[in-house]
């Protein structure tokens, strides 16, 4: 009797281990579960654990508001690109728009623009008027027309009256010279309480109309933040290794500078005392790196760029109870952190 | 930290709304569904005499909280007699004067009645205690000598057969019941006639057990029921409260049909001062909405949440919370719709705010004429964007085309005798014009792609809204019970702290998973 009590007794716990094993497998098959074991950081978990804990709201005008941002940079000395004047009233336009004529090439934005929107980039000017980095020509009232449109409140939020920047273009540097199509590539980089955590190059395509948005169809490329060697780019949420418009192979480029882009990063921490943002880099032919903007709130998609979680790396930084105030420290740091990606390398 | 905070702040904010919808619909019957009606029985007493030379007096006996009943409304036709309340026992009597009267005199006691079977865990065991305690234990009587030896040997034999007060009655009643009665039940029948003296010979045997008992008179509730008589039953207690049993059978339940008029010895109608009384009973049966009773419940029960019900408002006012009340659900949604799920929307609420219109517009045609008037106003604006126009007088433009879109479409359709098209005036139209001046630049901005993406989302939470806002279980369960939208709220604040993924994420995250 006993020993046939002990068989049942085996042959259950058998079978209760045996169905633990399906229901946990079967588990770890959820889609959800899945993103959880990759780190994927959610756009809720973003927004309440990181954006609404580390980033005080009263400290948000400093990036929302591109002057601002600015001035900070160049009082701190960081790299930007220079500054050429500031709209706040029509009256200044027609004067404005003969005075850029002498320049040349510059660069025109809403100051409380995001996504990229409202930015206009002129290459340089002609009879009939100003060239657009697209080719295209626009007219004086044409631009006359953009900047009312910008301190009329078009692109800021909320469609609140806002100011215009003129700055300089920058000329991008001829490394990606073969891997964009129009437009100016740039470097984004998530920083946590000044630590680089993740990084992507973003390439504008013919379809994104020369612009670095990954929502207008820009290639986004994973970046090894120790080495500065681009991983595999995606474009729609798709893989992708070469350039669709120039067809060259845009994994294992070298960034140049590559440290140099990761300190900017890191000092713009200290720059306006946000936790958790995302730095815009632009690699400039003559003057190396240049911060461009920050974002207090970034986007998601550089994990699918980077085939990487955020979560696996934010979260070592914060177990760790206290951080190196030394910025070549914090990138050292950022060098050290766990979190492979899942593209191989080699292929 | 802040999510244990938010959790307990949660389940206080539900336990809270829960125990209050609790209590109105379990202790006030208030109706959980919206089609439910409540049984409400009308009943009549019609009380006729002839004065007599000098004041008219009349006392009579009425029910008073009977058992299984909430009385609903009460109404004395009186005329000019005065009319003055005492309560005896567990009736109410009214009593009625007068210092002088001729001819025929007739008066009215109307009563309406709703079935309450949660009364008897509410309210009886106030009753009971109150008049529990001063339940009169008789002596035995003094018999006969005859009669005390059948009614002994009676006794003894129901006895037996009995385990307590309850089955005891019962045995003697199905003694007294039985189609061929045994010698001694026959004797102690022999000279009784009427139902009351068979009632009272009841009691005479019981009270040779010491068994408490009364009298009760009650009224058998049938609809449509005219010159309806009160019957004789039988009350006996059992320690803790009184039960009724109907003297022609042992039956101890109370029947849902009959209403205890009025318990103990005291007459009825007591009348001085007049002659040749008639009392007379009419019976009607009708639905009524439960709300009305449940306001009454509450005055009974002393209770002020009534008082403060929406019912309290004026209709007009009250049309106006039908619908408002409707828009935090409408929020939720949108929380769900847009944190769980992940819809992309134009603007936050502006998808309720479009639901609300379809609620005069209907679902089809509100869809239909929203997605026209915004597709013309599209094609405009674009044409608007050429002329290079400054942003406010661009949006006052596209404001003042859309009315006129939106006028032209009514008029059109009522030519062509669509009664639809003329609910088209109550859409939001700063709604629409807002709605197309931000397709219009996410269009050029973010692709067309994006902004019909925007668009059907925008749209599609706004028929989910619409067809939640209109649901009528959900309308009468949050008109009724405003505070489910506490529950709402805790929702709303367990799904502020929800870090997890949104559905649409799975799929925007599906080449990490490959």
């Amino acid at each position: 009797m006993t020993t046939n009590k002990q068989d049942i007794g085996s042959i259950l716990q058998k079978q209760k281990a045996k169905w633990l094993k399906i229901a946990m497998d079967f588990d770890a098959k959820l889609p959800w579960r899945r993103l959880e074991k990759l780190g994927i950081l959610g756009m809720n978990k973003r927004n309440g654990d990181f954006i609404a804990k580390y980033n005080s709201r009263s400290k948000y005008p400093l990036v929302d508001d591109k002057v601002q941002t600015k001035r900070l940079a160049e009082q701190a000395g960081l790299a930007v690109p220079k500054l050429y004047g500031i709209v706040k009233i029509e009256k200044d336009i027609p004067p404005l728009v003969k005075q850029l004529e002498d320049y040349g090439d510059f660069v025109i934005k809403p100051a409380h623009g995001s996504g990229g929107e409202g930015i206009l980039v002129i290459t340089g000017t002609s009879q009939h008027g100003f060239r657009k980095s697209s080719g295209q020509i626009l007219s004086q009232d044409g631009l006359v027309h953009h900047i009312s449109n910008i301190l009329s409140g078009m692109y800021s939020l909320g469609g609140l009256p806002d100011v215009a920047l003129v700055e300089q273009r920058v000329r991008f540097d001829p490394v990606f010279a073969d891997i964009s199509y129009q437009g100016v590539p740039d470097i984004r980089t998530i920083v946590l309480k000044g630590v680089p955590v993740m990084s992507m190059l973003r390439l504008p395509t013919h379809e994104s109309d020369g612009k670095a948005n990954l929502h207008q169809g820009a290639i986004g490329v994973g970046i090894d933040l120790k080495t500065g060697k681009t991983l595999g780019g995606v474009m729609h949420e798709q893989f992708i290794t070469q350039h669709p418009d120039t067809g060259f192979s845009i994994t294992d480029v070298q960034i140049p500078n590559w440290d140099l882009i990761l300190d900017l990063t890191a000092q713009c921490y200290d720059l306006v005392g946000l936790g958790y943002i995302g730095v815009d880099i632009i690699l400039d032919q003559h003057h190396g790196p240049l911060m461009l903007e920050m974002n207090a709130r970034p986007g998601l998609s550089i994990q699918i760029a980077n085939q990487c979680g955020l979560l696996t790396r934010l979260n070592q930084i914060e177990t760790m109870t206290e951080l190196p105030k030394d910025v070549a420290q914090r990138i050292a740091l950022a060098k050290t952190l766990q979190g492979e990606t899942s593209y191989s390398l080699n292929g | 930290m802040k999510d244990l905070h938010v959790k307990f702040l949660a389940l206080a904010l539900l336990l809270f709304a829960f125990s209050l919808m609790f209590y109105k619909a379990n202790t006030l019957g208030l109706p959980l569904f919206p089609s439910e009606e409540v049984e409400v029985w009308s009943v009549e007493a019609r009380v006729a005499f002839q004065p007599k030379e000098g004041p008219v007096k009349i006392r009579f006996a009425l029910p008073n909280q009977p058992e299984g009943f909430v009385i609903a409304d009460e109404n004395y036709v009186s005329g000019k007699y005065g009319l003055a309340f005492e309560t005896a026992d567990d009736n109410k009597i009214a009593e009625w004067a007068v210092r002088r009267a001729s001819g025929e005199q007739v008066l009215y006691y109307q009563l309406h009645l709703a079935r309450d079977d949660n009364q008897i865990s509410s309210l009886k065991p106030n009753i009971t205690s109150q008049h529990g305690q001063d339940v009169y234990f008789p002596d035995v009587p003094g018999y006969s000598e005859a009669t005390a030896t059948i009614v002994e040997a009676l006794l003894s034999e129901v006895r037996q057969k009995s385990a307590d007060i309850k089955t005891f009655t019962r045995e003697l009643l199905l003694r007294f019941n039985a189609d061929e009665p045994d010698e001694n039940v026959q004797v102690l029948l022999s000279n009784i006639k009427t139902d009351k003296a068979r009632v009272d010979m009841l009691r005479a045997v019981l009270a040779g057990a010491r068994i408490p008992s009364r009298i009760a008179h009650v009224l058998l509730l049938r609809d449509g029921l005219r010159h309806g008589k009160l019957e004789p039953w039988l009350q006996v207690h059992d320690g803790g409260q009184w039960l009724s049993f109907d003297p022609g059978n042992g039956v101890s339940k109370l029947p849902e049909n009959v209403l205890i008029w009025k318990v103990g010895d005291q007459p009825l109608l007591e009348m001085r001062g007049g002659k040749q009384a008639e009392l007379d009973f009419s019976i009607s049966r009708h639905t009524q909405e439960p709300i009305y009773l449940a306001e009454q419940r509450a005055r009974k029960l002393d209770s002020h949440v009534m008082e403060f019900s929406l019912y309290s408002l004026p209709i007009e006012t009250q049309n106006v919370y039908r619908i408002l009340l409707m828009v935090p659900l409408g929020a939720f949604l949108i929380v769900l719709l847009r944190n769980i799920i992940g819809i992309k929307t134009f603007g936050t609420f502006m998808p309720i705010l479009i639901a609300l219109a379809f609620r005069e517009t209907e679902l089809i045609w509100g869809i239909v004429l929203f997605s026209l008037i915004v597709a013309l106003g599209l094609a405009i604006r674009f044409y608007l964007e050429y002329l290079q126009l400054l942003l406010v007088p661009r949006l006052a433009a596209v404001l003042i085309i859309v009315i006129i879109l939106m006028t032209m479409m009514t008029i059109f359709s009522h030519k062509l005798g669509f009664s639809h098209g003329l609910s088209i005036a109550l859409f939001p139209m700063v709604i629409l014009a807002m709605t197309i001046e931000r397709m219009s630049l996410i269009w050029e901005e973010k692709g067309p792609s994006e902004a019909i993406t925007q668009g059907v989302g925008s749209l599609f939470v706004a028929a989910i809204g619409f067809l939640v806002m209109s649901n009528d279980l959900l309308n009468h369960m949050i008109f009724v019970f405003p505070e489910l939208l506490l529950v709402f709220l805790a929702l709303t604040l367990l799904l502020g702290r929800y870090t997890g993924y949104r559905l649409t994420e799975l799929w925007r995250f599906r080449e990490t998973l490959r």
